[in-house]
């Protein structure tokens, strides 16, 4: 399948940049605020935008889909001219690290308040239908499980499945929301309940997994373009990293982390795929490579630009430049 | 022909509608039945396809909104009532008003907001939330005290490329009329001198317009000519024709029907003050209901928000020190 070698390519790249980032960080000095990584997820994540088409679907990405990100086409600059504040990331410094995105381009550029973007995607796929240019576009986002419980992912999935929206909604089950584990989280047996109570489609899947995910994303992005509507995917998966940098994730226990859980999903699709003879070590080693120099290539170019200016800065919340209170022109 | 304040709003946007292929409708009971008020009487029968029932969600209704704005539409949401809206919160103050500053993409959404008090309507129908929205950057805050300004800048609101909180306040639904609507006058961000006076100026805006013309009335029996200031809009907030009003007349009462701490009338007494400190005869006040949820029976309604009578007693007091 060359969407597992696509997705397999986003993964290994993710995770050498965000090696980058959290080495940055560790560092101190250049990033300002925190690092959020997605190590362990990037199967999941790949797995889902390499059905993706820049240009054509919306994708919401979260905080743990840099390879997701990658997969759908995000240059890598943003990513670095992002948590470096400089002005000519889409950013432009007034937002940080994982909150990045260029919404007219398909990709809305998530805030904290978790739970909130799906209604986002949804207003996009409701819009685009409106105007008749929906085709057979999709829209698709991210959720860790402790963001299930919120208000506004069930108001949003609701939303979703009476307007019958094609949306594919990933939700990364990694076991812990920051500190909290899944019992302190929910108390269905399984967060496909969570579909089933909307009249959603459910599936769910191996995360640690890379073929398994690509081909039930592939199934449900499929189905949504085929007018099939929502569409819920739960991965069972670990972070293997801190929540963030700064947390060192001791409060998952050794035997979580030693279970099939716990799985370091990109040896093990690196294995699969050499098992089936779709790459080779070869290959892997010059993708490296690559990966590494495009990396090093875009933090250089990332440090030379400029961070903002508070005397440049025009301080103006609203586009309608008239109706700032003490600025009348534009 | 006569308008009510509800039908101007209902008129605002069926014009909209007609003239503007990318606006589309949503809230609760609003498509065939026509909206808990009837402000959206008929419309989804005159635009099929451009009214929607919303389902009792309201975070959702408004990360809808942003998210069609981000695909070039106007989006007109209607809350059921004000007081609804905070189930909206998060959505309007950091989805839509950080939307233009964060990512450069503009959010041109209207959310209508029936708001304010009308008898019996209880804590959880009758809220003011002028004063909360105003607080967070990259919103406007629209409070129309006229049926043609409930036409005319509801019209502004939707052709803004910003989000909107639109207060149109429910008391004057049924009971303001106008003969017909004429041109548009004032732009967005200007106050209105609704009546010139020349010995104390009433600051205010909605419903509290009313109360306070009817109390510059009883005060001109005795003589006292006052000014009353409609801002129209509260954010932005016409300081010019505050500050102006102040150097004419020495007083100023800033009249408001939300909570009393913090707010509107709040702000426009601290600019008073840091602004035009040296043009007042008299310490300035503010009047606002009382700081305890809305109550539910008219006898302790009534003596809860201002009326023309506790404003025309502020103004007793203010004229005479
Ligand atoms: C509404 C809201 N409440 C609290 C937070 C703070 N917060 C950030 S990440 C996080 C944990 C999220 O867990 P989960 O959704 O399972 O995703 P994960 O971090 O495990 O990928 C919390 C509580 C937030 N961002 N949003």
């Amino acid at each position: 399948m060359a969407q597992c070698v696509t997705a397999f390519k986003s993964m290994l790249q993710a995770r050498l940049l965000e090696e980058k980032l959290a080495s940055l960080y560790r560092a101190g000095g250049r990033i300002v605020g925190g690092v959020y990584i997605g190590k362990g997820q990037e199967a999941f994540s790949a797995g889902l935008a390499v059905h993706l088409e820049k240009g054509k679907d919306v994708y919401g990405p979260l905080i743990r889909d840099q390879a997701g990100r990658l997969a759908f086409g995000e240059p890598l600059l943003d990513t670095f001219r992002t948590y470096l504040g400089v002005i000519t990331g889409p950013m432009r410094g007034r937002d940080g690290n994982v909150h990045r995105g260029r919404p007219r381009e398909g990709m809305p550029a998530m805030i904290s308040h978790l739970g909130s973007l799906l209604s986002v995607v949804n207003g996009m796929l409701f819009a685009r239908r409106l105007q008749g240019r929906l085709g057979d576009s999709v829209g698709a986002t991210s959720l860790g499980e402790g963001g299930t419980s919120t208000g506004a992912f069930h108001e949003a999935l609701n939303q979703a499945a009476i307007e019958k929206l094609p949306v594919i909604i990933a939700i990364a089950n990694n076991q812990f929301s920051y500190s909290t584990p899944n019992s302190r989280q929910f108390a269905c047996g399984d967060l496909l309940d969570r579909a089933r109570g909307y009249g959603v489609q459910g599936y769910a899947v191996d995360g640690t997994d890379l073929t398994a995910c690509v081909s039930v994303f592939s199934e449900a992005v499929k189905r949504a373009r085929a007018g099939g509507g929502p569409q819920l995917v739960v991965g069972s998966l670990l972070r293997l990293s801190g929540h963030g940098e700064h947390d060192d994730s001791s409060y998952i226990p050794d035997q979580v982390k030693s279970s099939p859980l716990g799985q370091d999903c990109l040896p093990y699709a690196e294995s699969q795929l050499k098992a089936s003879d779709l790459i080779t070590d070869e290959e892997v080693r010059k993708w490296k490579d690559e990966f590494l120099m495009e990396i090093d290539a875009a933090l250089a170019q990332a440090s030379k630009e400029p961070t903002p200016d508070p005397f440049r800065e025009n301080w103006r919340a609203l586009s309608t430049a008239g109706l700032v209170e003490g600025q009348f022109e534009a | 022909m006569s308008m009510t304040y509800l039908e101007a709003i209902r008129e605002a946007q069926y014009e909209a509608l007609r003239t503007h292929p990318s606006v589309f409708l949503y809230g609760q009971d609003i498509a065939a039945f026509g909206g808990a008020f009837k402000a959206t009487k008929n419309l989804s029968k005159e635009f099929p396809g451009r009214v929607f029932d919303a389902p009792i969600s309201e975070d959702a209704m408004v990360g809808l909104a942003v998210g069609a704005a981000i695909e070039g539409a106007r989006p007109i949401i209607e809350m059921q009532f004000a007081d609804f809206s905070t189930c909206g919160f998060n959505q309007i103050v950091n989805q839509a008003a950080t939307l233009y500053w964060r990512t450069n993409t503009s959010c041109p959404i209207t959310i209508r907001l029936p708001s304010g008090g009308t008898a019996g309507s209880g804590p959880f129908h009758s809220q003011s939330m002028e004063s909360l929205y105003a607080h967070y950057p990259g919103l406007v805050i629209l409070t129309p005290a006229t049926v043609e300004d409930a036409y005319w800048m509801l019209l502004d609101a939707v052709e803004l490329d910003d989000p909107v909180i639109f207060c149109e306040h429910k008391f004057l639904y049924y009971h303001l009329k106008a003969d017909q609507i004429g041109e548009r006058t004032l732009p967005i961000g200007k106050a209105r001198i609704v009546r010139p006076g020349r010995h104390a100026t009433v600051v205010t805006y909605s419903a509290m317009v009313h109360e306070s013309i009817r109390a510059a009335e009883e005060l001109q029996k005795d003589g006292y000519q006052i000014e009353v200031v409609d801002l129209r809009s509260v954010k932005p907030m016409d300081t010019d024709t505050i500050l102006a009003s102040v150097a004419r007349t020495g007083r100023i009462l800033c009249v408001g029907e939300a909570f009393p701490w913090g707010g509107v009338t709040a702000e426009v007494i601290a600019r008073v003050s840091s602004e035009a400190f040296h043009l007042l005869d008299a310490p300035p006040m503010r009047l606002n209901a009382k700081d305890t949820p809305i109550p539910y029976h008219p006898n302790l309604w009534k003596s809860h928000r201002p009326t023309s009578s506790s404003i025309g007693d502020a103004l007793r007091r203010l004229l005479r020190y």
